[in-house]
């Protein structure tokens, strides 16, 4: 596995913490007011002096400016919120938002791809197929599931066990956390571009509610190959791009070190996505960030999981299909060209039932 | 550009005199640019034996090295003058342009600029062109992908296209021929492009269950957001002889777990040999090829 060993101190999350207590670079003032808020209770227990009133309005000073700060998030801080080392990964939501969770392994074919993990379980009152995208948060977990990059064994695994679900009727959410697919000699001598492609191929028939969530990062084509279905949300502070910033800033400033640039061309946050209509819904994140608020981050996810799941169930299967298709073939149409087509399709309806007339019609001079 | 019309090198086809030593290795490395462009002039120097060649000679065999068989890449309109019946392209939806959705700029320049110099550079005005055509008297819808408009690379317009194609060939009841070239997904269109591997992909799925026959010609390179969505999706893949197929770039495998890469590593030979194509075919034989297989595919 000399592939897996060299990979690591390539990623960027290969720290457990960040070394000034988990705050990124841009957060300089929130963690002054920390070391001092830590300061004064060191003092308090020590002295027996009573700090509290300070510790509030430090406390205060410190929500104002996370506000301020995480109001305006530059795409590349963005990038840096979404990669933070301590975001709720795939195995929080799975401890805390699913019940009763039943882990499948394998493809049945080549593996078990633990970058993808697949299970049975409820969320709300409704049982579902978790797909998911598993980072790890310990080193040796880390390794373990290839720091989210998946093989194909890991994508025809999603599909086997989505294929499983559709034929007993349980809905399906995917949770996308990824830098993308694995780029090594084994994913690509056992198919990495054809496993997604045939997901890209099959998702779109699946006869059941499809949910797809960017809970981190949304690296390409890694993210999208369990990222096709009903609705696609993303959390505030997450990112979905086409190429990592860095991938771009190396391609098309031919220098990797101008990510911040690249990041901000790319429109890859919750914001600019939803703006240009590529996702249904952005989830919100507590106050500074998803990696302050483990708790909040999955009780909103959930929230949205269990209303968007109820109306789908509501619509027929026929009809969900067909606005599943409708919607991918809608992807990168620009508004006046969609309400172009609308229109188009209102006319068509009505030239349709338009000839449905003469065919009564007909029908009549038989009589005579 | 290794050489003009005036010097005509000592090492001209024929007149060579390293038959005694190694031959240089046929894989050249792993560049993501394009192999060697043609050069101006007379001459051109294969990339794959090093020979240098009369380029009317190597045109003439449509554009393959006679000596070791390296596939030069062509572009989209000589491909289709290769493949289809003289004359019988018609062209659809010639004008579709991207309007440019994210609004990207890089370094000094943009995305629109990008796309005005690739206008004029290859003659295109995207990096597909689809058309109603016929191979051997045997109609067809037809895809080919210019690898000269940036870097053949998929957005939003290549996804409508091919869309287009896919729908044309499902209402006409004809076979799909798609000819994939391409970098990948378009990185100056984000999620867009990326949604294309999706919209692409779908609406083969409606083409699939209404019966359609999709065949893939995959050349030199196919690779990314193409190779993972339509380019491995066809009923039958075929592709030309040493193209560069797979997911990541070489260069980012290379980069990423820091060993070298196996010779031949990610060629057709190597797809073909991990099960990933029905057949490895020769540029002359295509032709034929396809026709046989939409032939054996009549219902
Ligand atoms: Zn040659």
């Amino acid at each position: 596995m000399a592939e897996r060993d060299t990979i690591i101190d390539k990623m960027p999350n290969n720290k457990n913490s960040l070394s000034n207590g988990g705050h990124l670079e841009f957060e300089g003032k929130v963690a002054d007011l920390d070391s001092q808020m830590n300061e004064l209770r060191r003092l308090s227990s020590i002295k027996g002096i009573d700090y509290s009133a300070e510790i509030r309005r430090l406390q205060r000073q410190q929500v104002t400016e996370l506000k301020r700060i995480y109001s305006n998030l530059t795409a590349w801080q963005t990038v840096q919120v979404a990669r933070h080392p301590n975001r709720p990964l795939l195995s929080d939501y799975l401890d805390l938002m699913v019940k009763d969770f039943r882990e499948l392994h394998g493809d049945r074919c080549f593996g078990d791809d633990r970058a993808i993990i697949t299970g049975l379980g409820h969320i709300g009152r409704e049982r579902v197929l978790i797909v998911g995208q598993d980072k790890g948060k310990s080193t040796k977990q880390k390794i373990a599931c290839n720091f989210g990059c998946p093989n194909p064994e890991g994508y025809r695994k999603a599909l086997a066990k989505m294929k499983f679900a559709e034929k007993f009727g349980i809905p399906i959410v995917t949770l996308i956390d990824t830098p993308g697919a694995y780029p090594g000699i084994g994913a690509e001598e056992r198919g990495q571009a054809q496993a997604i492609a045939v997901n890209l191929n099959q998702m779109p028939r699946l006869r059941v509610p499809i949910i797809c969530i960017v809970i981190g990062e949304g690296g390409s084509g890694g993210a999208l190959g369990i990222g096709v279905g009903d609705r696609l949300a993303i959390l505030e502070f997450a990112y979905y791009s086409v190429i990592s910033p860095e991938g771009c800033a190396a391609i098309l400033w031919r220098d990797g070190s101008q990510a911040p640039k690249a990041a901000e061309a790319l429109k890859l946050t919750s914001k600019d996505l939803y703006k240009l209509g590529l996702v249904d819904a952005v989830i919100s994140e507590p106050l500074g960030g998803a990696h302050r608020n483990l708790h909040d981050t999955v009780y909103n996810v959930e929230k949205y999981i269990v209303k968007t799941l109820r109306d789908l169930k509501r619509t027929k299967l026929d009809n969900l299909l067909d606005n599943r298709y409708k919607k991918l073939r809608l992807i990168g149409v620009s508004p006046a060209e969609k309400l172009r087509r609308k229109t188009l399709a209102g006319k068509e309806r009505v030239k349709e039932a338009l000839e449905a007339i003469p065919t009564k019609r007909k029908r009549v001079p038989a009589k005579v | 550009m290794p050489t003009t019309a005036k010097q005509p090198p000592a090492q001209v086809r024929g007149l060579n005199n390293n038959m005694g030593k190694e031959v240089k290795s046929k894989w050249n490395g792993f560049s993501l640019k394009p192999r060697k462009e043609m050069p101006e002039g007379l001459w051109v120097r294969c990339p794959g034996c090093e020979h240098m060649l009369y380029k009317s000679a190597v045109e003439k065999n449509l554009n393959v090295c006679p000596e070791c068989n390296h596939h030069f890449r062509i572009e989209a309109a000589t491909r289709i003058k290769y493949l289809a019946d003289e004359d019988s392209f018609q062209e659809i939806l010639g004008d579709l342009t991207t309007d440019d959705p994210l609004g990207f700029k890089f370094r000094d320049t943009t995305y629109k600029q990008r796309i005005k110099d690739d206008v004029k550079k290859s003659g295109v005005k995207e990096a597909m062109l689809i058309g109603k055509a016929f191979i051997k008297g045997r109609g067809i819808i037809l895809a080919v992908m210019e690898p000269n408009f940036l870097m053949g690379s998929m957005g939003f317009v290549v996804g409508e296209k091919l869309c287009a194609a896919i729908d044309m060939a499902m209402a006409e009841k004809l076979p799909l021929v798609a000819v994939c070239c391409s970098g990948g997904a378009r990185m100056h269109e984000g999620v867009v492009s990326l949604g294309q591997m999706a919209k692409t992909s779908a609406a083969l799925a409606k083409f699939d269950e209404a019966g359609g026959l999709y065949i893939c010609v995959l050349t030199d390179p196919t690779t990314g957001g193409v190779t993972a969505s339509f380019a491995t999706l066809g009923d039958c893949l075929i592709a030309e002889p040493g193209a560069l197929i797979g997911f990541a770039g070489p260069r980012t495998i290379a980069e990423t777990i820091k060993i070298e890469l196996p010779e031949g590593f990610q060629t057709s030979e190597f797809m073909l040999e991990h099960g990933f194509l029905d057949m490895i075919v020769n540029r002359r034989d295509l032709r034929s090829e396809i026709a046989r297989l939409i032939d054996y595919c009549q219902k």
